[in-house]
């Protein structure tokens, strides 16, 4: 436990250091402020449910931003240390690779939350500075999208460390890293919709609709936070589909968590039968 | 089974490559022992073995006690590595750099200024590593292998990429270490490198162990001829056999140069002859056979065996 802490506070210094905390807090601050203030224009700030209309934007900037970054801190985590030789080191030391991977895990983790929970954070400050109001149930919902949000970015975290683990190039881990990000983010809903409009409704069943569903991450995430609560999928215009949902919340919730848990197992697995 | 690290028949393959072939042999505690081979001979290999990185694909080793590769992390906290071309995160700086891997070994956080200075890193020791030269990264890389008072010193081609005073200091440290009962292992891709510093000396070719023991005993295994050169007047010159006696390999150079290789037990002979009163030589150089020398003529020796 203690040498997962190490490893995770070197990893931590290492983000502070050089920047990456700063400029991952910077853009989300940036574009959740941004959002928060010309997403409502069209609404008006007389709008009752100012929080819930950021919620539905920046749960819909996080599909495409927090994987990326999670990507892109977590794809040289093995490979790049193992290149650059510094692994080699590290694991002459009286340490387990399942603590240096989990350890980078929490540092990558906890970087990734700080940068989400203060920059998301600042939004929702700045609109409750401005006298909107916001009710309980908004604030509920505000607090569960960082959450789930940060589970998301967990989830692409652990795929970049199975990523890392298996290749012998960063530079292969660096292009697998983008093609993982461009088909879960954007190909398999395209994908996905195409099916359902060649299939018009007669082969596939719902069930199975849902298992690929859950099958990405980033929908699991869309899903949950889009249709979570009655408020939120009145604005995301996804009311139709909360209502024929036949996934629960929690459903969603554990398949996030299994993004996050099955791949770092799976990558601990293969670092550790790796060879140096 | 006194030795602190034990190697037994250990064979590496990786794939086709076998890396390291049947080598056994024990390391005693207080002794500096140099591992010696070109690129490719399996040093490094050997050391990562010793370390745990990797497994044996047969054979046994047993490192202060432990098998390194079981997962028991005890003995590697008395174990010192520092690899070959050694680099750092670029974005710590030396004294977090040091202090990280402190932690690692559960070394208290105050002896990491003591150690910087034994390695002459004070006046960087806020820098970040990535403004570091390749000498400091080294020394950065010794010092993180000298924390917690090691019992066993791995150290993979230390010198390379130090000048000389450096260099000096170097083997200032390890043998102040050895003197204290550490066992230190360096390795090497030249025995000149060494200096004569290594008490005992192991020499792989491709994966095998061609030789061990110390310099002595290498040069008298090896027989390897001295070499004599003679100054010789114009008569002399004119009949080597005459006054030198019956020698066998002896061979004129620049003009009025005579090289003999005399080995071992007729070195004496061929000086009584050449200093004889008469004997017609001016001036002579005794050249014992080098360090290079020796080295080449264990590798030749295996090639040929093979």
């Amino acid at each position: 436990m203690r040498n997962i802490l190490i490893v995770a506070r070197k990893e931590i210094q290492e983000g502070l250091r050089n920047r990456w905390v700063l400029a991952t807090t910077l853009l989300l601050a940036g574009l959740a402020l941004s959002l928060t203030f010309l997403g409502s224009a069209p609404t008006g700030t007389v709008g009752v449910r100012a929080l819930d209309v950021v919620v539905v934007s920046l749960s819909s900037l996080t599909i495409f931003l927090l994987p990326l970054i999670a990507l892109l801190i977590s794809h040289d985590a093995i490979v790049g240390e193992m290149e650059r030789g510094t692994m080699l080191l590290l694991l002459s030391y009286p340490v387990g690779r399942w603590q240096v991977l989990l350890g980078k895990f929490v540092g990558h983790l906890a970087i990734l939350a700080f940068a989400t929970l203060l920059g998301y954070g600042a939004a929702a400050g700045a609109l409750a500075a401005t006298g909107a109001e916001i009710d309980t149930e908004s604030w509920i919902a505000f607090a569960t999208m960082i959450g789930s949000s940060i589970l998301l970015g967990a989830a692409f975290i652990a795929v970049g460390y199975l990523v890392s683990a298996l290749v012998r190039e960063r530079g292969t881990a660096g292009g697998i890293a983008i093609g993982i990000w461009l088909v879960f983010v954007l190909i398999y809903d395209m994908a996905l919709l195409g099916l359902l409009v060649v299939d018009q409704g007669q082969i596939l069943s719902g069930s199975f609709l849902n298992a690929l569903l859950l099958l990405n991450p980033a929908d699991a995430y869309r899903l949950f936070n889009l249709t979570g609560s009655v408020g939120i999928s009145a604005f995301s215009g996804m009311a139709g589909v909360a209502q024929n949902a036949t996934l629960s919340p929690s459903a969603l919730l554990a398949a996030l968590a299994a993004w996050a848990l099955v791949p770092l197992a799976l990558a601990a697995l293969a670092f550790s039968r790796r060879e140096l | 089974m006194t030795g602190t690290v034990e190697i037994r028949n250990v064979v590496k393959r990786f794939g086709k490559v076998e890396a390291v072939r049947d080598v056994s042999f024990s390391l005693p505690e207080g002794e500096t022992v140099a591992l010696v081979g070109h690129n490719g001979a399996g040093k490094t290999t050997l050391m990562k073995l010793m370390l745990g990185l990797i497994r044996p694909t047969s054979g046994s080793i047993a490192v202060l006690g432990d098998d390194p590769a079981a997962g028991q992390f005890e003995a590697r906290r008395r174990l010192g590595y520092l690899p070959e071309s050694v680099s750092f995160n670029a974005a710590l700086t030396g004294h977090e750099t040091l202090a990280f891997y402190a932690r690692l070994k559960r070394e208290p956080n105050k002896s990491v200024p003591p150690l910087l200075e034994r390695v002459g890193l004070t006046h960087a020791a806020n820098r970040r590593v990535g403004t570091y030269s390749k000498g400091m990264r080294q020394r950065l890389g010794l010092a993180q292998a000298l924390l917690g008072e090691p019992r066993v010193l791995l150290l993979d081609e230390p010198t390379t990429g130090l000048d000389p005073a450096l260099r000096q200091s170097f083997y200032e440290i390890v043998e102040e270490l050895r003197g204290r009962g550490a066992t230190v292992l360096l390795s090497s891709h030249a025995l000149t490198e060494l200096e004569e510093r290594a008490g005992r000396v192991i020499i792989m070719n491709r994966g095998v162990k061609v030789a061990d023991g110390t310099l002595d005993e290498l040069r008298r295994i090896a027989r390897l001829p001295t070499r004599i050169r003679l100054k010789v007047t114009d008569v002399g010159l004119a009949n080597v056999p005459n006054w030198l006696g019956p020698v066998e390999g002896w061979r004129r150079i620049n003009g009025h140069m005579v090289e003999i290789d005399a080995s071992p037990e007729r070195k004496i002979e061929v000086l009584r002859r050449a200093t004889d009163e008469g004997a017609p030589v001016e001036d002579l150089d005794v050249v014992p056979p080098t360090l290079d020398e020796l080295y080449a003529h264990f590798l030749l020796s295996q090639e040929a065996t093979r």
